[in-house]
């Protein structure tokens, strides 16, 4: 399947559209905000038009995962090409995009989130020009990892990411915000180090035959590093579940879980949130944190399946640590944000379990999880950016009696808190359900200790619609005004999203359903170990 | 489909739309919004009632599946996909008649009762989508959809009980309903795992005939056991039973009307539902666990409802207790018994709430008038000699008393004496006596505090005569749902005998379904079963009768001649009294056990996280940091040090070589010289 818009194709449109939204920002003169805002907008919403196209024309049948031939709307060419330099033999990276079910949800996702996180920045003063052109920079590293099918590709999203980020979080946040950015900052560093270190070590041990001039090469290409005959003999992640190819795995996976974030690496999560403006939370919550787990899926797992299968109960063990820890976490929190950062740690712990179950139903949910949580933790934040716009605190004990002064707000939170509690009819619960149900064939206990964290949440989550919403609003707060059209317009799409999966899941579950068989069957039958009970 | 499911589907969503046209648009209906809802329930009441006798015309059963979800891959050599679908029999279309007819006659009742509410055209709302999930509830064939209208019901439960939100005793008891209600689902949730890994299928059809072939889950009786029993966990919180029964008196925080549609007769009865649903793989030793849990239940909560005074927590209690009388009733394996009381308790149950409801409207609306804003309008304890202003009330009241007494001529007589026969009958068959011992005294026990209440609410004196003189009967559109109710507590409607239900159209229309789990683990067999009850049918029904009359004299004697004191035996039994009337402190053990536990441990993680974990973090910088200044430190001292020692060093060279170079010839002839002179003193 190939779609070229102008001989080009639709995924490197969609993501350097920003890019080119980016330059035209910054040719623009400070003095033109409403300008670059909109040309902010246009542009990430001619990206979500893009990951609309995308999703109608993708082949819901066809699994990609480790065959190039099943991958959807592929972009290759050489990019870089040294000829033979000595010892380090010749060099040349491919630019290989495309798209499968893992990816196409989250690129999916990061258009919509993208968006709704320039709407949400309408009300940014501070040095706008840069807010927005360091916001579409992100946006485009955010869309290339998720289309890269080339390690060293993949790798330079990655760091693109990083920058703005910082810069976004360390100039626009909170009070405490150079401690938050550089936490961020150095977190996740270490983790690209770690990823780096792997990613090289693949190289050295994959070659593959250069179909243009015949001689073995070395390669970044990820789809090559699944297939275990293109290792080199004797290189050093050559043959399988030996002790280098466990340390390469475990320097991969620590790359991800701080992404994630997994226990112990999530500390740098809530700090990070608290101070951020709200679009930046959202971004973070709703795009960020799936790179983690999509790395899991898309590398860790299939170039690693020995590991990943020796290493599925720590897995699944960190998962159930995420869900339970988090909502205790969650729970004693004072802050509305750092509640929901918490929470976010607790759900994404239901992403770990239900892709370490190794089986369609806990796989699926996983990865409709990661797509749920995406959305709702998203309105989340949206909505502690609404209070927090008004009001300037985040105490959960400032407020009270919310529902009658701001009726159409409170009916959206409804929804989102609701989601996020995993009620029926609302996407959460299709996800968690499945994460749940496949995971209890993998690993019995664990689940059942997991599926604790189902209580916890709702009793956070109403505790605290309690203290904000319930009871009678204090004085102070008499001239809250409700929810005004922006804000609206950023959270009803995704009341929408939330609802809709939630009573037709299929329409996400379709597409992701070919490629999470093929991952489990792939994963599994690589490692040749048979399900861990 | 059959057409007839086609309506059944219709009588599921009319509800819904009527949700949905009121959360939308129920400012533009303002005070019709009542009217509206009104209208759908009816047409929804009538739509139950056709496909009621349709289905009870035919054998067959209605069912329509279909796959939701397909995996698109094959486990165990059987095709992964989810299958879902709704289906009537004969347990669903009474419970749909059940349902609309309670939900239409508390709509209508609160036409009235609600009408100068802040959130008129919410409340209607959230009873429509109450009563949308609740048909759901009793319409889906399979465990997945059962689970998700289970937990809708719960959201409608928070909402309605805490429709007056502003009242921190209102969002707390919400709260509470909830999270209690999570509890059990975790069960109901843990049990649906076992079942979907075991038998890759949902459906109660598929799920039964698998067991039925022999195929149990993990091959273990033991797990088949405890699959019936975490599935029974979702009945424990939703119907109230012990130990999660603490959040039903909470939920009388809710408006009146709402008791009674949700807290009374159908949301709660839903457990007891769900317990007939999975009758079939239900071994004898879950059936043990639920009888038990039945009869403490019923029992705990009769001997909390005697000493309390407020007339819905009274009532609230007896829900629970009777709730106990249903669940035991299946677990003893009386199946149709207990359906059956659920059936006609939903009726007086409601009853007794819209009654009180009735009567808290005019003492509420009496206490207004005098501008007295300190006494508690449902206590008991300023009520009494409201006959005579509420005559309506007080006979309705009264007929629904005698049925959930278990006098005869009732409906609640019949059922009540099934399950009495039945507890007898396991316990000839088990040797479990302590289940009909406890079921007879709960008898008793129901009798004497609901007349209690019947005495000091309406007969007797009224305290203040001046208050008396502004209580007034209810409006018509509150005191019919009470006739009709009234009506339908009489013995006719469930069988022509008056004093045995056995040959009446229930017994007959409601079997027992068959039985699913291997014979060896199973109990009693069905028709055995059923043909010991005969044998005990007799003996339950005189003991019965006896001991509801000790109750009803009793009652009499104490609150009515006053030949006993109460206060005297209260005074006596201090102890006693302090412990049933704070509810066996419960509250105060979970307070200060599970609740503080998790807070504790969320405190104690937050510490931990913020403290410890963090702490080696910026540790980790901090020690970086330390490094770099260490390193910064021997960079410019050793390492610069050293090269500025080597430059110094050359400098210092220089400076004592460069007074070497005068520039003078002479000094450097001299120079010349002395060195000529030392090379041939080395070599010579």
């Amino acid at each position: 399947m190939e779609l070229n818009i102008l001989n080009i194709g639709i995924l490197t449109w969609l993501t350097f559209l920003p890019v080119i939204g980016m330059i035209i920002v910054l040719l623009l003169p400070k003095e033109q905000k409403t300008a670059i805002r909109w040309t902010s907008l246009v542009f990430t919403l001619l990206q979500v038009v893009l990951a609309f196209l995308l999703f109608a024309k993708f082949d819901r049948t066809l699994a990609g995962v480790n065959s190039a031939d099943t991958m959807q709307f592929k972009e290759v060419f050489n990019w870089i090409n040294v000829k033979s330099t000595g010892w380090f033999g010749s060099i040349k990276i491919d630019y290989f995009l495309g798209i499968d079910g893992i990816s196409m949800p989250m690129v999916f996702l990061t258009a919509i989130i993208s968006c709704i996180a320039v709407i949400s920045s309408w009300t940014i003063e501070k040095s706008l020009k840069g807010y927005f052109a360091l916001l579409l920079l992100l946006d485009t590293g955010m869309m290339g990892v998720f289309v890269s099918l080339d390690f060293f590709l993949f790798y330079i999203f990655w760091e693109v990411m990083l920058l703005p980020m910082y810069f976004l979080i360390g100039v626009w946040g909170g009070p405490r915000r150079e401690y938050a950015a550089i936490k961020f900052f150095l977190y996740t560093l270490l983790g690209s180090v770690l990823l780096l270190l792997a990613m090289l070590a693949l190289y050295f041990s994959v070659t593959i035959i250069d179909p243009a001039s015949g001689e073995k090469i070395h390669t970044f290409n990820m789809l090559a590093m699944m297939n275990p005959a293109n290792y080199d003999a004797g290189s050093i992640l050559s043959g399988t579940s030996t002790t280098w190819r466990y340390l390469a795995y475990i320097a991969v996976f620590i790359g991800f879980a701080i992404k994630v974030p997994i226990f112990p690496f999530h500390t740098w999560l809530p700090d990070a949130h608290v101070e951020a403006p709200t679009a930046i939370s959202v971004i973070l919550a709703g795009v960020l944190l799936k790179m983690g787990t999509y790395g899991l899926l898309r590398i860790g797992f299939p170039i690693f399946p020995d590991a990943a299968m020796h290493y599925l109960y720590p897995l699944a063990f960190l998962g159930f640590v995420n869900i339970i820890y988090g909502a205790f976490c969650a729970m004693a929190q004072k802050d509305f944000k750092k509640l929901i950062a918490y929470s976010s740690v607790s759900h994404m712990g239901i992403v770990i379990l239900g892709i370490a179950s190794m089986n369609t139903q806990g796989m699926l949910g996983g990865m409709l999880q990661m797509f749920n949580h995406g959305t709702i933790t998203a309105m989340l934040f949206l909505i502690v950016g609404v209070i927090y716009d008004r009001s300037h605190t985040r105490g959960l004990d400032d407020f009270g009696g919310l529902m009658n002064k701001m009726p159409k707000y409170s009916g959206i939170m409804v929804i989102a808190f609701f989601a996020a509690i995993g009620l029926p009819g609302l996407s959460g619960f299709i996800s968690e359900a499945f994460s749940l149900l496949g995971a209890f064939q993998t690993f019995r206990w664990l689940t059942i200790a997991s599926a604790f964290g189902i209580v916890l949440t709702a009793g956070y989550m109403l505790w605290t619609l309690q203290r904000v919403f319930l009871g009678t609003l204090p004085e102070k707060w008499n001239e809250l005004t409700d929810i005004n059209t922006r804000e609206l317009i950023m959270l009803i799409p995704l009341a929408i999203i939330v609802l809709a999966l939630g009573l037709y899941p299929n329409l996400m579950l379709d597409v992701m359903n070919a490629s999470a068989n093929t991952l489990v069957d792939f994963v599994k039958g690589s490692a040749g170990a048979a399900i861990v009970h | 489909m059959i057409p007839e499911l086609n309506i059944a589907l219709a009588i599921l969503l009319l509800p819904l739309v009527s949700f949905v046209l009121l959360i939308f648009f129920g400012k533009r209906f303002m005070e019709k919004s009542g009217l509206v809802g009104t209208t759908f329930l009816g047409i929804d009441l009538l739509l139950a009632i056709y496909i009621f006798f349709s289905k009870l015309a035919v054998e067959t059963r209605w069912d329509f599946t279909f796959t939701w979800i397909d995996f698109h891959t094959v486990v165990n050599n059987v095709p992964l996909k989810i299958d879902i679908g709704i289906m009537v029999d004969n347990l669903t279309a009474v419970m749909l008649v059940v349902v609309t007819l309670i939900s239409f006659l508390v709509h209508l009742f609160s036409i009235a009762y609600m009408k100068d509410d802040v959130r008129y055209s919410r409340y209607y709302a959230n009873l429509g989508i109450f009563t949308f999930s609740m048909l759901g509830i009793v319409l889906t064939n399979n465990y997945l959809l059962m689970y998700v209208f289970w937990e809708l019901v719960g959201l409608s439960s928070y909402l309605l009980i805490g429709h007056w939100y502003e009242k921190k005793s209102a969002s707390d008891a919400a709260k509470k309903a909830f999270v209690v209600n999570r509890v059990g689902d975790l069960g109901f949730f843990i049990g649906i795992m076992i079942v979907w890994m075991q038998f890759s299928t949902l459906t109660f059809d598929g799920i039964f005939s698998a067991i039925g072939h022999g195929n149990i889950p993990f091959g273990s009786n033991t797990w088949l056991t405890a699959a019936g029993l975490l599935i029974f966990c979702g009945a424990v919180g939703k119907s109230a039973q012990f130990p999660l029964h603490v959040w039903l008196p909470d939920a009388m925080e809710g408006p009146t009307p709402v008791s009674a549609l949700i807290h009374a007769a159908t949301m709660v009865a839903a457990g007891v539902y769900l317990v007939a649903r999975t009758f079939p793989m239900l071994t004898a030793d879950a059936l043990m666990v639920i009888a038990y849990t039945g009869a403490i239940t019923a029992f705990v909560a009769a001997s909390i409802a005697i000493v309390q005074n407020d007339i819905k927590k009274i009532l609230a209690y007896s829900t629970v207790s009777q709730l106990g009388y249903m669940v035991m009733g299946l677990g003893v394996g009386a199946y149709t018994a207990g359906v059956m009381h659920l059936v006609t308790h939903a009726a007086f149950k409601a009853g007794l709430f819209l009654a009180s409801g009735s009567v808290i409207y005019a003492m509420h609306h009496a206490l207004h008038h005098l501008n007295d804003h300190h006494t508690d309008a449902q206590d008991v304890r300023f009520m009494g000699g409201l006959k005579s202003k509420m005559p309506v009330t007080f006979w309705t009241m009264t007929i629904f008393t005698l049925a959930i007494s278990g006098v005869p001529l009732t409906s609640g007589f019949l059922s009540k004496d099934e399950i009495l026969a039945g507890t007898l009958a396991y316990s000839h068959f088990t040797g479990h006596s302590l289940i009909p011992i406890i079921g007879f005294l709960v008898a008793g026990l129901t009798a004497f505090y609901m007349f209690r209440m019947l005495i000091l609410t309406f007969m007797g004196e009224h305290h203040d005569k001046h208050r008396l003189d502004h209580i007034h009967e209810s409006p018509r559109v509150m005191t019919i749902p009470l006739m009709v109710l009234a009506a339908l507590s009489f013995f006719v409607f469930f069988s022509f005998n008056p004093i045995s239900a056995s040959q009446g159209w229930f017994f007959q229309k409601m079997t027992y379904p068959t039985v699913a789990v291997p014979e060896a683990i199973a109990s009693t067999p069905t028709v055995e079963f059923i043909e010991e009850i005969h044998h005990q049918h007799t003996m339950a029904m005189v003991l019965s009768v006896a001991v509801s009359g000790i109750g009803i004299l009793l009652a009499f004697v104490t609150y009515f001649w006053k030949k006993i004191s109460a206060d005297a035996f209260e005074r006596a039994l201090k102890p006693v009294h302090t412990f049933l009337y704070r509810k066996w402190f419960f509250d105060e053990l979970y307070d200060a056990t599970a609740v503080a536990a998790t807070l504790g441990t969320a405190r104690l993680l937050a510490w931990f996280d913020g403290t410890i974990i963090d702490g080696v973090v910026n540790g980790a910088g901090w020690l970086t940091k330390l490094v770099s200044v260490f390193s910064g430190k021997f960079d410019s001292y050793v390492v610069d040090g050293a090269v500025n020692f080597t430059a110094y060093f050359a400098g210092l060279l220089g400076l004592s070589v460069r007074k070497v170079q005068t520039g003078k010839v002479q000094t450097y002839m001299i120079f010349a010289i002395i060195g000529f002179m030392v090379l041939l003193a080395l070599y010579i």
